[in-house]
Formats: C-alpha cells, sequence, structure tokens
C-alpha cells in the first residue's frame, strides 16, 4: 500500500546544493508527487480503477490538485518550457480521469431507464408536439386526397413499399395483405431485423438533419404523413378502413411515436441552432444536443419493440379487435411511461 | 531510455485551447490534428469491416446449415450494433477514445459551453455519432446509389450537399465535425506526458568554469532561453556549434581552448534563467532580447 508522500521539507535531505535555482528545488521538492500521480493514472489505463487500493484512491484527488497547484505556481515563476508542458498535460491526463464519465454501465443504464429519458421527452414536448401536428396535418391531407382521387396514391407512397398493395389491386387482393398468415414463419426474422435496421436509420436522419434549422426534420415528418395518410386512404376508399387501422396501429403506436419523438428532437436543434438566444450559436446547440441525444437513443429503443411488432406480432395476429387493443394499450402505456411527471433524483449527468 | 526527443513539446498556439478546471485553473489543450482524425477513423473502419466479415463468416456461413432465416436476421441486427454501438461503446468508457483513436493518441471530450462544467456524458457521445449517420455513410449511400433508380443530377447534388458535411472539420477553426457542434464535443489529443531532466541541474565544477557578467547575461530575454532549452534538449552536436558561436559573439566571450559547446551553453542557460527567473519573481517578465526591462 502506497501512502500519500508528504512534501520532504529539508533540502539537505535531497542533498541540494545552495546554489540551485528556487525553479530547481521547486521541480525536485515536487517531483515525486507527480510520479506517484502519473503512476497511477498509467495503473488505471491498464487495468482499470479497481486496480487502485482505498488509499490510493484516496490520494488520487490530493495528488490531481497538488500537480494543479504545481502547475500554477510553475507558471508564474519556473521558466523551464519542459516542466509547465509536463504538468499542463499531467493535469488534463488526471482531470479528463477525474471529471470524466464515471457511472458504470448498470447504473447508467437504470438512470436512463428510471428518469433520464422519460425527463428529455418532457422537455422535448412542445417540438414533439409540433412534429406530431405536422405527421397529422399531412396524414390528413393524403387521406383526404387519396379518397377523392385514388391515383394521387402513387405520388405519396414509394412504389418499392407499397408492394403489391396499390389502387391498381383488387379490393380481395388488398384485404389478403392486411391478413395472410405465412404458412410457415420463415422470413419474418429477416423482415422484422430489416426493418429495425431501416427505421433506426430513418429516426437517426430525422434526428441528425435537424441542425439544418429543423428544414429537413419537417420534410421528413410530412413525407412520413403523407405515406400513412395514402395507405389509409387506398384501403379506406375500399371499405377497408378498420381493418387497415388495426394493421397499421399494432406496431405503428409504437412506430410513429418514435418518429414523432426523433422529429421532436430534430426540431429542438434547428429551433436552438436558428434562435439560439443569449448564447452563442454552437453553445445553443450543443446544450440541445444533448438533451435531444439522450431523447433519440430511447428512440432507437422504441423501434427495436417497433420492429418486432411489425415483424413477429403483425403476422401472427390476424385479429382485428387484437391488433387494436394491443396497439392502444401500448401507446397509452408509453405515454404514461414518458409523460408522467417525475422528479429529477440527485445528480444526473447532463 | 530510448533516444527519441525526450520532452514535451510546446504546443502550437492555433492548435492551443483553454480548459478551466473547477479548481479554477486554465489547462492548456491541444486539438487533434486532421491527419490524425483521419487516421483514426481510417482505423476505425477497416476494424469494423474486419469484424463484419468475420461476423459474416460466422453468423451466415455457420449458419446457414443449421437455420438459414435466423442466421440472416441475427447478422443484420449484428452488423447494425457493430456499427453504431461500435463507436458509442468506446467513446462513453474511460478513455473516451475508439481503438483507432487510441492509437492516433487523440480522445474525445466534451468543450467548455454555457453550461459551465464540461463533462463528458453519454448523451453527448450518442448525438455526435448518430450525426457519423449523415456525415459519412450518407455520402456513401449516395455514391453507391448512382445507378438507374436515381436520377443524376439529384444523385451528384446530394453527394455535394452530404459532401459538406464530411469536409466540415476543415472549415471551422476549432476542427469540428457537425456531430461535435451539437453534441458539444471536440476532438484533442492526449499524449501521453514525458518529463526530461531539469537543464538547470548541472555539475557544480562544471558551471562554476564559466563566470558571465551581468551585462552578458542580460543580452537575452524569455524567448531566447525557450529557444536555447529546445536547442539544448535535441542536443544536435552541429546545432549546438552553431548557437554557441552565436551567443559568444553577442556577448563577447572569449573561447578558451579546452571549452566544449554543450557545457557553455547548459552554464549560460543556466545563468540565464536564474536572472531572469529571478526577475520574474519580482514581476518583470522580460520577452525577448529586444524587450528593455
Amino acid at each position: 500500500m502506497t501512502v500519500f508522500s508528504p512534501i520532504k521539507t529539508s533540502l539537505a535531505e535531497m542533498g541540494l546544493a545552495d546554489q540551485a535555482l528556487k525553479s530547481e528545488r521547486f521541480r525536485e521538492l515536487r517531483m515525486a508527487q507527480w510520479s506517484e500521480l502519473e503512476e497511477l493514472l498509467n495503473r488505471m489505463d491498464k487495468r482499470g480503477i479497481r486496480s487502485l487500493d482505498t488509499q490510493e484512491i484516496l490520494n488520487l484527488p490530493k495528488l490531481y490538485r497538488g500537480a494543479l497547484s504545481a502547475l500554477s505556481v510553475a507558471r508564474a515563476t519556473s521558466l523551464d518550457q519542459n516542466v509547465i508542458a509536463y504538468l499542463e498535460s499531467l493535469c488534463t491526463r488526471a482531470y479528463y480521469r477525474l471529471y470524466g464519465t464515471q457511472s458504470g454501465l448498470g447504473k447508467r443504464i437504470m438512470s436512463f431507464l428510471n428518469q433520464d429519458w422519460p425527463l428529455a421527452a418532457q422537455r422535448l414536448w412542445k417540438d414533439t408536439a409540433i412534429a406530431a401536428l405536422l405527421i397529422l396535418i399531412s396524414t390528413i391531407a393524403a387521406y383526404l386526397l387519396v379518397q377523392s382521387h385514388p391515383d394521387w396514391f402513387y405520388s405519396f407512397v414509394d412504389a418499392g413499399l407499397a408492394g403489391d398493395r396499390t389502387p391498381a389491386a383488387s379490393t380481395e387482393a388488398l384485404r389478403n395483405t392486411l391478413y395472410t398468415r405465412p404458412e410457415d414463419k420463415t422470413g419474418l426474422g429477416i423482415f422484422a431485423s430489416y426493418l429495425f435496421s431501416n427505421n433506426s436509420r430513418v429516426a437517426i436522419f430525422a434526428f441528425a438533419l435537424g441542425f439544418a434549422f429543423g428544414l429537413p426534420t419537417i420534410f421528413f415528418m410530412l413525407s412520413t404523413g403523407f405515406m400513412l395518410g395514402g395507405f389509409i386512404g387506398l384501403f379506406a376508399s375500399r371499405d377497408l378502413g378498420y381493418e387497415v387501422g388495426g394493421w397499421l396501429i399494432i406496431h405503428g403506436s409504437t412506430e410513429i411515436f418514435a418518429i414523432i419523438l426523433a422529429g421532436g428532437a430534430g426540431l429542438h436543434i434547428g429551433r436552438a441552432i436558428a434562435f439560439p438566444g443569449s448564447l452563442s450559436r454552437t453553445q445553443s446547440a450543443a446544450l440541445a444536443g444533448r438533451t435531444s441525444g439522450l431523447l433519440m437513443v430511447g428512440v432507437i429503443l422504441m423501434l427495436l419493440c417497433a420492429g418486432l411488432l411489425e415483424g413477429y406480432a403483425r403476422q401472427i395476429i390476424t385479429g382485428d379487435f387484437l391488433r387494436y387493443s394491443l396497439g392502444i394499450g401500448l401507446f397509452i402505456l408509453w405515454m404514461i411511461y414518458l409523460y408522467i411527471p417525475r422528479r429529477p433524483k440527485g445528480l444526473t449527468a447532463r | 531510455m530510448s533516444d527519441r526527443i525526450q520532452h514535451t513539446a510546446q504546443i502550437k498556439s492555433t492548435d492551443r485551447r483553454s480548459l478551466i478546471t473547477p479548481e479554477g485553473i486554465d489547462l492548456q489543450i491541444q486539438l487533434a490534428d486532421v491527419g490524425a482524425r483521419i487516421g483514426a477513423i481510417v482505423i476505425d473502419l477497416i476494424i469494423i469491416n474486419l469484424a463484419l466479415f468475420l461476423g459474416f463468416l460466422v453468423f451466415v456461413l455457420a449458419g446457414m446449415t443449421v437455420n438459414p432465416e435466423v442466421a440472416i436476421s441475427l447478422y443484420i441486427v449484428f452488423a447494425l450494433f457493430l456499427r453504431s454501438f461500435y463507436f458509442l461503446a468506446f467513446e462513453m468508457g474511460p478513455k473516451a477514445a475508439t481503438p483507432g483513436k487510441r492509437l492516433m493518441k487523440i480522445r474525445v471530450a466534451a468543450r467548455n459551453t454555457a453550461i459551465g462544467q464540461a463533462r463528458l456524458s453519454a448523451n453527448a457521445v450518442f448525438a455526435r455519432n448518430a450525426l457519423r449517420e449523415i456525415e459519412i455513410f450518407l455520402p456513401l449511400s449516395f455514391l453507391a446509389s448512382n445507378s438507374e433508380n436515381v436520377d443524376g443530377l439529384i444523385g451528384l447534388m446530394g453527394l455535394i450537399w452530404s459532401g459538406i458535411f464530411l469536409l466540415f472539420p476543415l472549415f471551422n477553426k476549432d476542427r469540428l465535425r457537425a456531430g461535435d457542434l451539437i453534441a458539444g464535443t471536440w476532438v484533442v489529443r492526449s499524449p501521453r506526458p514525458f518529463l526530461g531532466r531539469d537543464l538547470a541541474k548541472q555539475d557544480g565544477r562544471k558551471v562554476q568554469i564559466f563566470s558571465f557578467s551581468t551585462e552578458q547575461i542580460e543580452a537575452y530575454g524569455i524567448h531566447e532561453l525557450h529557444v536555447l532549452e529546445s536547442v539544448l534538449r535535441k542536443n544536435k552536436a552541429a546545432t549546438l556549434k552553431e548557437v554557441a558561436d552565436r551567443i559568444r559573439k553577442k556577448i563577447k566571450w572569449e573561447k578558451s581552448a579546452l571549452e566544449n559547446d554543450g557545457d557553455f551553453l547548459n552554464a549560460y542557460y543556466r545563468a540565464l534563467r536564474k536572472r531572469l527567473e529571478a526577475r520574474l519573481i519580482m514581476g518583470v517578465r522580460r520577452k525577448n532580447k529586444f524587450d528593455a526591462r
């Protein structure tokens, strides 16, 4: 066990002659502490914090502060560049260790689920509401247009995504696409993982493009809504409105919720950059980015659930009532989880 | 001890940034240069692709015989997780650097922001890596999709637009990626500190041979002292001789027959530093030889 070494006070003890420079003596006196700190840091880098015993952990902040104070003294009194540069990089290294990310992964995950994610969602409720409104408006618009003229469908829905579900298909064929239960479940897994991978990229884009003043995000929300409205409109024009609702809601309540949250996060950043207020634009962006980044981790988790629901549950559960109750139930759960007010606990990493 | 240059070099002023600790001390940190960052991302991409390839062998080729469907879906999820979580997991760790960054001796750090205390948080790491999607993978996808289904012009516009993100770090003074800008982070060098020997500590007998008059010592200032320090640390015979001759000429020092350039410079360095430091304590910081104080 290494014990914190006090500064040796007797110069003779160190074998220093009288003519030694002040800065030279200063260095001789403090050097042992610096190398002790360096040694601890090296050990932490190699073998983690567990390789330090209690005494060493207690010493660490003392040694760090000692090095910081030595740096101040050296800057004021020493003209040895090497000592100053050494202390700067030693202190920086110790600083990052002491003030860096600290809590363990398990603790972080728990705190994320317990409070960080819901709190981030609550803080961004305005932007989320705007994103939701954008999707709602575009869905209704596309729905009405497709109702009046089925050909509008082609301009709203990507051909690759639609597959067989186009106005050209017969009502019976459309109905079948909603309920077909594959003979064996081959392919469902691939489909689910593909959807998750695809959706999370879509959401990340909606978020990441937000910083172009939020404009691409708005466009993204609108086009998602158009697609949704187009689908519903097409099926509704064949009297399949209730049925397509079930087909969409079972995973859509989770997936579209997630996309709305991602859009909210994107808009939040766009807003922070466009209207930084009293902060500088970069500072404002950084501040907004931290909260929205947090929310985005949650969005990815939601999309994972949505992918599973879409790939598995929707193909397996074919009853309309069951689909509706599962979809709406999940929506209510998400709302309760995210928006029930909760008190921030203790020290949170912001 | 190897024969590499054994001292921590001074930071170039364009790369120098301040980092104020909660204790109120301004630590000077050094931004990572563009070369190191490109090197780091290249290494990381190589590692990721190697892992993807190995994953492909393991999941698909080996799993095919057992259950092809599960094998392929596992592989898709594995690929996605690897690409997104490779950066996240490493940068959230205590070293805040991916293996590529570690090799290039750089790391991610929080910028000083309006919130004050700069602590790298997990959300910041997530935000900076989420934008990697549009910075690197978007241009790549435009390049890849340049086939029949995308109009050539649109593809080109997309490439230019996304190229802006790719080249973003070259056009701002802190070399921020778009992701760094959003997340409130930057990438800094994290060199291992090295404490060289104290040049003032010398053999007392050798020092006594050289005694300089006040006038001779006053010929130079702090800037020259620092230049002399780096010359002494590099310790190259030709440079030592040249510098020694110039100093002798300037201070009108008669070279004796047995005088060694290195000894002369060491002694002069010590004398000059002693003088300048003594004045520094009295509040006089003589910048260079033109400073008349």
